[in-house]
C-alpha cells in the first residue's frame, strides 16, 4: 500500500485516496471550436509514461482535495506532491527509493 | 523406557523441559513429548518418521525438514469441531498437553492407504495428465472426473463449522523493522537500537536465535550460541523502544515498506485465554526494513529420495540439539559440502552410527571434514546416490562413484536413517515480493538480493552470507545502516567456529547408465519428479512460468521453498541453457499460509460490510418488509400480507398507489446541497438542463451525462434560493456525482463561488403518491398551500406535524405525488403521522419492486438498469431535458461526434409480449429475425421487464437498434425453448398524457 503525502494533511496510506488519473489535462474552454479529431484526443489519450508520470489524487476519505503527484511507474516511489493549478515541479531527485533518513522526514 | 523417550530421546540436553511431559495423540494413538517440543519431534523422539501420505502417487512420506519450509509433514490439528486448522506444518506445531494431531491425504490409514495404487499405476498420471486424460466424454466432467480429482487430490479438510475465535488487526510504526531474529537478525536489531530507533523484531518461531539454537560447537563473545541469544534478548526486551514478536510470520512484503506480520497468540497453549485473540495481523509500515530471514538447506535429487527417515541434514542437527531427539539409529549422511560434517560430528556424539559420509565432492578437506575424520567417520568422497529401499522407512542406500564422466555402482548400505545436504537456498521470497531484482551468484548456486527496490536492506544468509562471523557483521552493519540517526557505538562480534566452506549443488546427482526406476522427487509436496520435467520440456514448453503451470511444480502450499532451484536447474540442464536464462517464478504472498480469520478479523458477519438503513426501517421490519441491499442501503422491497408472495404483494401494493394512495420510503435518494453565488452557473456547467430559467420554489428532472456524452446519473434538482440547488441522485449514485462535481469544481473551474455538501443522510423522504395523496397530506402540511394551484415539479419550505419541511410536488409513479423531505430524525414520527392521516384514504405502504413497476409503467429510465454507461440522452429519449441554445456542458460537445447521432444506435422503447402474461427475462436479447442458430444476429436487450397488475399485461422496456423507427414491428425474443414474439411499442404503458401527474 503507497503512502501518499496530502499537500493539506500530510503523510496517509493509500486507502485514504482515490486515483484521479493523468494531470495537467485541461477541458478546452470551448469544446465546440475543436474538431472531432481534437476532442477525442482530449477525450480518449492518456500518455502511458515508463518512468516519472504526473497524476491527480483526491484525498477522498480525508479532506476531500484534488492534488498533483509525480509518480515513478517503474518503482512507484512519488517524487513530489503539490496542490492542483501550481506548476510541475521540476525534478530533483530520482524513482529509486528513499534512503532511512529521507524515509524519517 | 518411557514414552517420553521414546527411545530415541537423549539423556540431555536440548532446549526441551524433561520435568514437563506431555502427552498428545497423533492419529488416534496417544504418544509422549516434552514441553519445548514440537509435534515433529515429539513424532521423531517415539520413532515416527510416517507423517503424511503423497499429494498425487500417495507415497509415504515422513518429516523432512525441522522449520517453516517442511513439504511432507502437513497435519491437522483440532481442538474441537469448530476449531480444526488443515495443512500445518508438524515442524511448526508446538505442543501441547491433549493436542490431538492427525495426517492427511490417507485412506483407511497412513500405514494402509488404499491411494498407493497411484504410485503403481504412475505410468497413467503424468505431468498434465488431467488436460489429457479427462476429455471425453465432456459432461463426465462434471459428475465425475472433476469430483473424483477433488477427492482424490488436495491436502486437509476445510472445518466445517464457524470460525468461534477472535482475530485482533493492529497498525504500526517503527524505524527499523527486523525479520527474522537469528544471529543476523538479532545483531542488526542490537545495532539499530543502539542508535535510539524503534525497533521491531519478529521470527515465525517461538523462540529467537534461528541456527544459534541447533548450534553447540560455535562461540559468540566467548559465550555459548543460545547463551548470547538469551542475553541479546533479554537486552532488547529492556528498551522500550524495541518490539520483540515472537510466533509472527512476515508473510507478505507490500509497496512503501509495508509489511503484514501473522502473529500467533495462542495456538500453543492447552487452554487458550478466552479474553485473548487467536492472531493478530500487524500493518507495519517501516522507515527501513531489515530483512535476515536466513537460507533453507538445499535437498538432494536422487531415486527414492521421498522415503520417511531420508531428512535435511541441517534438521537432523536441530532435531538432536534443539530437542534432545536422535532421528535414528544408523545413518548415512550425502553431502555437498561442510555443514552436513557437524550434523555428523554432533549425531555420533549422542550415540547414532554414521555409516559413511557421502561427500559429493571429489575431496573432503576442510576444518570440518578432517574433525570428522579424526572421530573414526568413513567419508568418501567422489560419491552419488542410486537408490534407497524401505517401505514405511528407508532402510537401505545405494552409493555409486563418480569418475570422471562415469558412474560406478557403490556400496549398499543399510540404515534407518539418511540425511543430506545440498548447501543452501537463500529465502528471498520478502525481498522479491517488495519487487526488488534478484541476482543469480554462481559461486553460491542461488539467487541472492541484487538492487533494492524499498528502503530495505538483506543481511546474513538470506543474502549468501553463511559463515556465522559474518553474518552478524553483516547483520549489525545492515541494522545500523537502517536507522535514521547514526550510533556512537559500533557493534563487533567475536565468533570462534570452525569453517564451514558450502559448496550447494544442484540438480539430480549422478546416474548410471541403468537408471534406478523408482522416482526422484524434485518438489516433495506436489510429487514433481524429474521425469515430470522433463517430459514438459519435450513437449515443448521453455519457460519455467509455463513448466511451473504444467508440473505444477513449486505450486504447493510451501511455494517450493525446497525444490524450485532444483527444478529450474534440471530444466535448463534439459534446455541446455544457463539457469538464469530459463528465469525465476515470480514469489507471492503469503511466505506461508495465513489463515483467512487473521486477514478477515472483525470484518464478519454483521460487521462484514458496513449497513445503511432508513429512519423508517424498525417501522417496516415490524410491518413484514422483505428487504433488499441496493449499494449498502437495506430498503423495503416489499410488505407482504397473509402470506403473499412477492408477486401478490407487488400487485396488491401497485393497484393501491394507482387507485388510493401509497406511502414509501426515499430516503436512500442520494441528496447534494450546490451553494454560493456561483450555483446556478456551476450547474449549467455540469448539467444537461438549463437551470437560469428554473424559478426558486420550482425543481426539474436533471441529467448529467460524463464528459463522453454518456448518462451518468440523473435525479430531481430543486431550487431552494437564488444561490441554492437541492440536488437528488440514484441512490447508488450519490459518492460518485459528489466525486465528479468535486472533480470540476476543484480542478476545472476553481473560480466559481460554490460549495457542495452531501445531504444524504440530513433528509429523511417520505413519498406520498396516488390520487388520494392530496387529501391525506391537506391536514398535515402547514405553511404550503398544495390545492391544484401549486402545480407539479414545486417546491416549498413549510411544516409538517411542526417539523419543518422540504416539500416536493413530484412524481415517480405518474400518479399525483409529494415528497416531504424532514430531518431525518423527525421521519420515523412524520412517517407514522402520514401513515395514521392516510387511513382514511386507503394509503398502502409499497417497497422498491412496487416503485419499479410503477415508474416502467410509466417509462422512467432508472440509471444503471435501462442505461449501461454507453446511452446518450437521446438513445434514452430525453433529449427533451437538454438545455437549448447552452453553449456548453459536460458531455454535450461528445454528442456531436457523428457516431452518437448514428440512426441504428440503440433507443429505448416498449416491448409487449404477444402472450399478455408471459414476462421476459430482464438482461434477454432481441432478434429481429425468428428461427436463427447461433450465431444470432442480435439487434438489443431487455432492460426492465415485469408484469403489470394494473394494466393486465406485461411490461418491458428494453434498448432496440433504431428502436423508434421499430414502432409496431414484431421483434423476437431468442430463449432455449424458442422465439418470443414482441410487439415494439413506445416506453410510456400508462396515462401517455400525464393528466394523472397534474391532477
Amino acid at each position: 500500500m503507497l503512502l501518499i503525502v496530502c499537500p493539506y494533511c500530510g503523510k496517509r496510506p493509500e486507502i485514504e485516496f482515490a486515483y484521479g488519473g493523468q494531470a495537467h489535462l485541461a477541458r478546452p474552454n470551448q469544446p465546440s471550436q475543436l474538431d472531432d479529431q481534437a476532442w477525442a484526443e482530449f477525450l480518449y489519450m492518456r500518455t502511458n509514461t515508463k518512468g516519472i508520470y504526473a497524476e491527480r489524487w483526491r484525498h477522498s476519505r480525508g479532506c476531500g482535495r484534488f492534488f498533483n503527484a509525480l509518480r515513478d511507474t517503474t518503482t512507484d516511489h512519488f517524487l513530489a506532491f503539490y496542490k492542483t493549478g501550481e506548476a510541475q515541479p521540476t525534478l530533483l531527485g530520482s524513482g529509486a527509493p528513499p534512503t532511512p533518513r529521507e524515509s524519517a522526514t | 523406557m518411557s514414552a517420553a523417550n521414546g527411545g530415541f530421546r537423549t539423556p540431555s540436553g536440548g532446549r526441551v523441559d524433561r520435568a514437563q511431559r506431555i502427552r498428545f495423540e497423533f492419529d488416534g494413538r496417544t504418544y509422549e513429548g516434552l514441553a519445548g517440543d514440537t509435534l515433529a519431534s515429539a513424532l521423531l523422539a517415539n520413532g515416527v518418521h510416517l507423517t503424511g501420505r503423497s499429494f498425487k502417487y500417495h507415497r509415504p512420506r515422513g518429516i523432512l525438514a525441522a522449520g517453516s519450509e517442511e513439504p511432507n509433514a502437513l497435519v491437522t490439528v483440532s481442538r474441537d469441531a469448530a476449531r480444526v486448522t488443515p495443512n500445518l506444518r508438524a515442524t511448526q506445531v508446538e505442543l501441547y498437553p491433549g493436542l490431538i494431531a492427525e495426517s492427511q491425504n490417507r485412506w483407511p490409514s497412513l500405514q494402509r492407504d488404499f491411494g498407493r495404487i497411484n504410485d503403481a499405476l504412475s505410468v497413467f498420471f503424468p505431468a498434465g495428465f488431467y488436460y489429457k486424460t479427462f476429455m471425453w466424454p465432456r459432461k463426465a466432467w462434471k459428475w465425475l472426473y472433476e469430483p473424483m480429482i477433488r477427492r482424490a487430490a488436495g491436502l486437509g479438510r476445510a472445518p466445517t463449522r464457524a470460525d468461534p475465535d477472535r482475530y485482533a488487526q493492529r497498525y504500526a510504526h517503527c524505524d527499523v523493522l527486523v525479520v527474522g531474529a537469528g544471529p543476523a537478525g538479532i545483531a542488526a536489531a542490537l545495532a539499530a537500537a543502539d542508535s535510539g530507533a524503534r525497533v521491531m523484531l519478529c521470527d515465525e518461531s517461538a523462540e529467537f536465535g534461528g541456527s544459534l539454537l541447533s548450534d553447540t560447537s560455535a562461540l559468540i563473545d566467548g559465550q555459548s550460541g543460545s547463551a548470547w541469544v538469551q542475553n541479546a534478548v533479554a537486552s532488547l526486551a529492556g528498551n522500550s523502544r524495541v518490539t520483540l514478536l515472537a510466533r509472527t510470520t512476515a508473510f507478505g512484503y507490500f509497496p512503501h515498506n509495508l509489511v503484514g506480520l501473522n502473529q500467533r497468540l495462542n495456538d500453543h497453549l492447552a487452554t487458550p485465554p478466552t479474553h485473548q485473540p487467536r492472531e493478530r495481523l500487524w500493518q507495519v509500515r517501516a522507515r527501513a526494513v531489515v530483512l535476515a530471514t536466513g537460507a533453507i538447506e538445499r535437498p538432494l535429487v536422487f531415486p527414492g529420495n521421498d522415503r520417511p527417515g531420508i531428512l535435511l541434514a541441517g534438521a537432523a542437527l536441530t532435531y538432536l540439539n534443539r530437542h534432545g531427539v536422535r532421528i535414528g539409529t544408523r545413518a548415512v549422511i550425502v553431502t555437498s559440502g561442510d555443514a552436513a560434517y557437524q550434523a555428523a560430528l554432533d549425531l555420533k556424539a549422542a550415540g547414532v552410527a554414521i555409516a559413511a559420509v557421502a561427500d559429493l565432492r571429489p575431496e573432503a578437506v576442510g576444518a570440518l571434514p578432517d574433525a570428522a575424520r579424526r572421530a573414526g567417520i568413513d567419508i568418501l568422497p567422489g560419491s552419488t546416490v542410486l537408490g534407497t529401499e524401505g517401505d514405511l522407512r528407508v532402510n537401505a542406500i545405494t552409493l555409486g562413484s563418480v569418475q570422471g564422466d562415469k558412474v560406478q555402482a557403490g556400496r549398499r548400505i543399510r540404515c534407518d536413517s539418511v540425511l543430506m545436504s545440498g548447501g543452501y537456498t537463500p529465502s528471498v521470497h520478502l525481498f522479491s515480493q517488495s519487487r526488488g531484482k534478484l541476482e543469480w551468484r554462481e559461486d553460491l548456486a542461488a539467487f541472492v538480493p541484487g538492487t533494492s527496490a524499498e528502503c530495505e536492506r538483506s543481511a546474513g544468509a538470506c543474502r549468501g552470507v553463511y559463515d556465522l562471523a559474518d553474518a552478524m557483521a553483516d547483520g549489525a552493519a545492515a541494522g545500523a545502516a537502517a536507522a535514521p540517526e547514526p550510533s556512537n557505538t559500533r557493534r563487533r562480534f567475536n565468533v570462534d567456529a570452525l569453517e564451514r566452506r558450502s559448496q550447494a549443488y544442484l540438480g539430480v546427482l549422478p546416474q548410471a547408465e541403468a537408471q534406478s526406476k523408482d522416482k526422484a522427487f524434485v518438489d516433495w509436496q506436489h510429487d514433481v519428479t524429474t521425469r515430470d520435467l522433463g517430459l514438459a520440456t519435450r513437449e515443448g514448453f521453455r519457460s519455467i512460468e509455463h513448466v511451473k503451470r504444467y508440473t505444477t511444480t513449486g505450486m504447493a502450499t510451501d511455494q517450493g521453498k525446497t525444490s524450485n532451484l532444483n527444478a529450474m536447474a534440471i530444466v535448463a540442464k534439459h534446455l541446455d541453457v544457463a539457469i538464469p536464462q530459463v528465469g525465476l517464478t515470480t514469489f507471492r504472498m503469503p511466505f506461508t499460509p495465513v489463515t483467512f480469520g487473521s486477514m478477515a478479523g472483525i470484518s464478519r458477519g454483521d460487521l462484514f460490510d458496513p449497513v445503511r438503513t432508513t429512519p423508517t426501517h424498525a417501522w417496516a421490519e415490524a410491518k413484514g418488509a422483505v428487504f433488499e441491499n441496493v449499494a449498502l442501503w437495506k430498503r423495503a422491497r416489499y410488505f407482504p400480507r397473509g402470506g403473499e408472495d412477492m408477486h401478490a404483494a407487488v400487485a396488491r401494493e401497485c393497484r393501491a398507489v394507482r387507485g388510493a394512495c401509497g406511502i414509501f420510503d426515499a430516503s436512500t435518494l442520494g441528496k447534494i446541497e450546490v451553494a454560493g453565488p456561483d450555483a446556478a452557473e456551476f450547474m449549467n456547467r455540469l448539467y444537461v438542463n438549463n437551470w437560469s430559467n428554473l424559478g426558486v420554489g420550482r425543481s426539474r428532472y436533471g441529467i448529467l451525462l460524463r464528459e463522453d456524452g454518456f448518462i451518468f446519473d440523473d435525479g430531481v434538482v430543486a431550487r431552494t434560493g437564488a444561490d441554492r440547488f437541492h440536488v437528488t441522485t440514484t441512490t447508488g449514485g450519490a459518492p460518485r456525482v459528489l466525486a465528479l462535481m468535486e472533480d470540476y469544481r476543484q480542478t476545472e473551474w476553481p473560480e466559481l463561488r460554490v460549495w457542495l455538501t452531501s445531504t444524504t443522510e440530513q433528509w429523511a423522504v417520505i413519498a406520498v403518491q396516488g390520487p388520494n395523496a392530496r387529501r391525506v397530506l391537506e391536514t398535515l402540511v402547514e405553511d404550503i398551500d398544495i390545492s391544484s394551484a401549486w402545480p407539479h415539479m414545486s417546491v416549498g419550505r413549510g411544516r409538517i406535524c411542526g417539523v419543518p419541511m422540504l416539500l416536493f410536488r413530484v412524481s415517480f409513479t405518474g400518479e399525483l405525488g409529494f415528497e416531504i423531505n424532514v430531518p431525518a430524525d423527525f421521519g420515523r414520527s412524520v412517517w407514522e403521522a402520514v401513515y395514521a392521516a392516510g387511513q382514511a384514504h386507503g394509503i398502502t405502504e409499497y417497497g422498491t419492486e412496487t416503485m419499479h413497476v410503477l415508474r416502467a409503467e410509466k417509462g422512467y429510465i432508472i440509471v444503471g438498469q435501462d442505461t449501461d454507461g454507453t446511452v446518450t440522452p437521446d438513445d434514452a429519449g430525453l433529449t427533451w431535458a437538454i438545455g437549448k441554445n447552452k453553449v456548453d456542458f459536460v458531455g454535450k460537445r461528445s454528442l456531436e461526434r457523428p457516431s452518437m447521432k448514428a440512426a441504428a444506435r440503440k433507443q429505448l422503447v416498449g416491448l409487449r409480449t404477444k402472450d399478455p402474461r408471459t414476462v421476459l427475462e430482464e438482461g434477454a436479447q432481441v432478434a429481429a429475425k425468428p428461427g436463427q442458430k447461433p450465431p444470432m444476429e442480435l439487434i438489443g436487450h431487455v432492460t426492465s421487464s415485469y408484469a403489470s397488475s394494473v394494466l393486465g399485461h406485461s411490461i418491458a422496456l428494453g434498448l432496440v437498434a433504431g428502436g423508434r423507427a421499430r414502432l409496431g414491428q414484431t421483434l423476437y425474443v431468442p430463449l432455449p425453448g424458442g422465439d418470443l414474439e414482441v410487439e415494439v411499442t413506445a416506453p410510456v404503458f400508462y396515462d401517455p398524457a400525464g393528466a394523472r401527474i397534474n391532477a
